[in-house]
């Protein structure tokens, strides 16, 4: 996240870059995101490919039971505009209805339609983890030595995990316990229970953006780095803003200071 | 007040008068404000301030931050996540309160190396000494009880491990354990509990915080050259000291608006380096972390925790001899406890008479391998359970015990300490000699 922070940084991650390529527990790509570093923000087009991603396959099985559903016309994030943010919520399925029983109705005895308001559905018949924070619950980098240096210059990898593990399967199978297991250079231990979600091409956009592999795997992870940190842009918006004023402050302070203990310090 | 002679506040209107012969409360401000401070202070002693500042800072937000926080295991972890959605600057909150945590221990940590450094601790400041350390006493579980709140995964396993070290007490230990937890296990009863007491703590932390201050403004500040400010006379006073307002103020202002541009980078844009991603899963009692960490402050001792294990020669002399009631466990919490115990007890531990560190050749060394010995504690606590982690830990944590219980009453005996300046007014004006041009201006 913090690789264009300055050409000092830059130059440690030359120096570290050897390590990252040794350490971890798998084999994860530095993808470079657009809301990475102190000024990248999230690409409104590339958070509703994400989405469309997510509605289309990850939504079968995965939750976003954190994520209210009216936060996809807000600005800084895929930003739909009101009405097809409605539509989209209307026409959202209800996969799992035991884990949705807060939108259960007495009258009706069945539950109600999603509004605005509420939250992604939860789905947790399939066994699979909710993905809201996703993002912000894997490091995708480590080290060198436990330093942590490696987080500090290229950020702390959750979307970069993401999409390593959409794009590491190798093919390879195997039944362990009545389980299917694949493997994944990504995944700690090699072996996922989570069959290849994606292969290329199973989204088709609008706009005809490229669909292969690589691009929606990486469309999705933005967008799943948008659900676990919406207010991302307004924080750094927020950090900005502070760090520039609180500078000023600091030289204002500090001629304050110098011309206060001139005279104590006989420099007048 | 005792201490240093100066001018005390005299209530000159009506209005003053009557006040002041009821509650002078304007006249211990004025004392407070105005309170004679060793001119020769340098950056070191700016951290005061800035601990000030993170108790008001983590007061404010954790107050607000409790107005939309459930304390209950079933949204806790959801209630988090609707502060940093819903609430108008919520995830803003929440981000300085979990930043201002580490800030909070960064000041507080050099705040205490100063102090053995510097000599700060040794006669006549022991209680202020001793205040301080049941302040980080009481900052610690503050913390920790506050990295509960979550409920992430980090959250509930760090809880679990921690109040585990209670049942490692031999004999009453398990009951302990339970009393604390309010059940079998870390859950519902234990969150409750530590959200009252997160809450509770910090007002306790002032009360000591103003009694810590009282403390040491009765003795004086200590200073860079340990040498005590003159008392016989104000005039003489006032060659040594400067008031705390506005010199020290400004002073301490600016420092505190430098690290603020530092603290206010990491929260606008990178809130979450100093964090576990494991806390970003919410907490599941039947899925354990494959490495249990906790907070980066706490690694030092975690990691004194850790290095005495059964195969040490030590803790299988100690429970030989105890007849297995001291077991390695047990010898690891009393160690982890031992390590801050021995650290309160330096006042008397170091014999030497000579208080500051400038003006002692040998301990600087020995003092400096303390600061690196620390470092590498913190490095290590957060590495796994295992060679060469292990036998580093060992090492780390006998220095640390060496230090205080060998190295200080010894160095006070053997080492022959360096000439010291005879007043403070003389180290200030070695470091701001006066212009030999005929124009300048005496000092005052």
């Amino acid at each position: 996240m913090f690789k264009k922070l300055s050409l000092a940084t830059l130059a440690i991650s030359a120096l570290t870059s050897a390590a990252i390529a040794a350490g971890g527990d798998g084999k994860i790509t530095d993808k470079d995101f657009s809301f990475e570093g102190p000024f990248g923000t999230y690409d409104q087009n590339q958070l509703q490919r994400g989405l469309k991603v997510y509605t289309e396959i990850c939504s079968g099985c995965h939750g976003l039971k954190f994520v209210p559903m009216r936060t996809l016309a807000d600005e800084g994030g895929p930003h739909l505009p009101e009405d097809q943010m409605k539509a989209y919520v209307a026409d959202f399925p209800i996969n799992d209805e035991a884990a949705n029983q807060h939108l259960y109705e007495v009258e009706t005895e069945e539950l109600r339609a999603l509004k605005p308001t509420d939250n992604f559905p939860a789905v947790n018949s399939a066994g699979a983890p909710d993905l809201s924070l996703m993002a912000k619950a894997r490091a995708g980098f480590h080290g060198p030595y436990g330093l942590g240096i490696n987080q500090f210059v290229q950020g702390i990898g959750g979307p970069e995990y993401i999409y390593s593990l959409l794009t590491g399967y190798t093919g390879e199978e195997k039944e362990e316990a009545g389980t299917t297991l694949y493997e994944n250079t990504a995944f700690p231990g090699g072996w996922i229970s989570m069959a290849p979600p994606l292969y290329g091409e199973d989204v088709d956009f609008d706009d005809g953006h490229a669909n292969d592999l690589s691009h929606i795997s990486q469309d999705l992870s933005a967008f799943l780095m948008w659900t676990a940190e919406p207010k991302l842009i307004a924080r750094k918006q927020t950090g900005f803003v502070a760090v520039v004023f609180l500078t000023i402050l600091s030289v204002l302070l500090y001629l304050t200071n110098k011309k206060l203990w001139a005279a104590a310090k006989r420099k007048e | 007040m005792a201490g240093i002679p100066h001018d005390h506040y005299e209530p000159k209107t009506g209005g003053e008068k009557w006040l002041n012969s009821r509650l002078p409360v304007i006249g211990l401000l004025y004392d407070t404000l105005f309170i004679p401070t060793p001119k020769n202070l340098n950056w070191m002693w700016i951290w005061g301030i800035v601990l000030t500042f993170c108790l008001v800072l983590q007061i404010i937000t954790g107050i607000v931050l409790a107005m939309h926080y459930t304390p209950h295991v079933d949204q806790a972890f959801a209630s988090v996540e609707h502060i940093m959605r819903n609430v108008n600057g919520g995830y803003m909150l929440r981000y300085i309160h979990a930043n201002g945590a580490s800030l909070f221990f960064v000041a507080v940590y050099l705040h205490i190396f100063r102090g053995l450094y510097y000599g700060s601790y040794k006669a006549p400041r022991e209680v202020t000494w001793i205040i301080g350390m049941i302040i980080y006493l009481a900052m610690m579980g503050t913390a920790f009880m506050g990295y509960v709140l979550p409920w992430g995964q980090m959250s509930f396993w760090g809880a679990t491990v921690i109040t585990g070290l209670f049942g490692a007490i031999p004999g009453i230990g398990e009951g302990i354990q339970t009393w604390l937890l309010g059940g079998p296990a870390v859950d519902n009863a234990t969150l409750n509990r530590f959200f009252s007491l997160h809450y509770l703590l910090p007002f306790v932390i002032a009360g000591l915080v103003i009694v810590h201050i009282w403390a040491f403004h009765t003795t004086g500040n200590n200073n860079p050259t340990g040498v005590e400010v003159r008392r016989t006379s104000k005039e003489e006073a006032k060659k040594d000291t400067l008031p705390f307002w506005p010199y020290f103020v400004i002073k301490d202002l600016f420092a505190l608006a430098v690290i603020m541009v530092v603290f206010w980078a990491i929260v606008g844009f990178m809130p979450n380096y100093l964090g576990h991603p494991d806390n970003y899963i919410e907490a599941n009692a039947l899925a354990t972390p494959a490495h249990i960490v906790p907070e980066w402050y706490f690694l030092p001792f975690y990691a004194i925790l850790r290095a005495f294990t059964a195969d040490v020669w030590l803790v299988q002399l100690v429970t030989f001899v105890t007849g297995g009631i001291v077991d390695a466990k047990f010898f690891g919490v009393a160690a982890m406890f031992g390590a801050i115990a021995v650290m309160a007890l330096a006042p008397w531990l170091d014999t030497s008479s000579v208080r500051s560190g400038r003006y002692r050749p040998m301990f600087k060394w020995w003092f400096a391998l303390l600061v690196i010995d620390f470092i590498i504690l913190m490095w290590v606590g957060a590495q796994p359970a295992e060679e060469p982690y292990a036998t580093i830990s060992l090492i780390a944590s006998a220095y640390w015990f060496a230090y205080f219980l060998v190295i200080l009453p010894l160095l006070g005996v053997i080492e022959k300490p360096l000439a010291r300046p005879a007043t403070i007014e003389e180290d200030f004006d070695a470091h701001y000699p006066a212009k030999k041009d005929a124009s300048a201006q005496p000092a005052e």
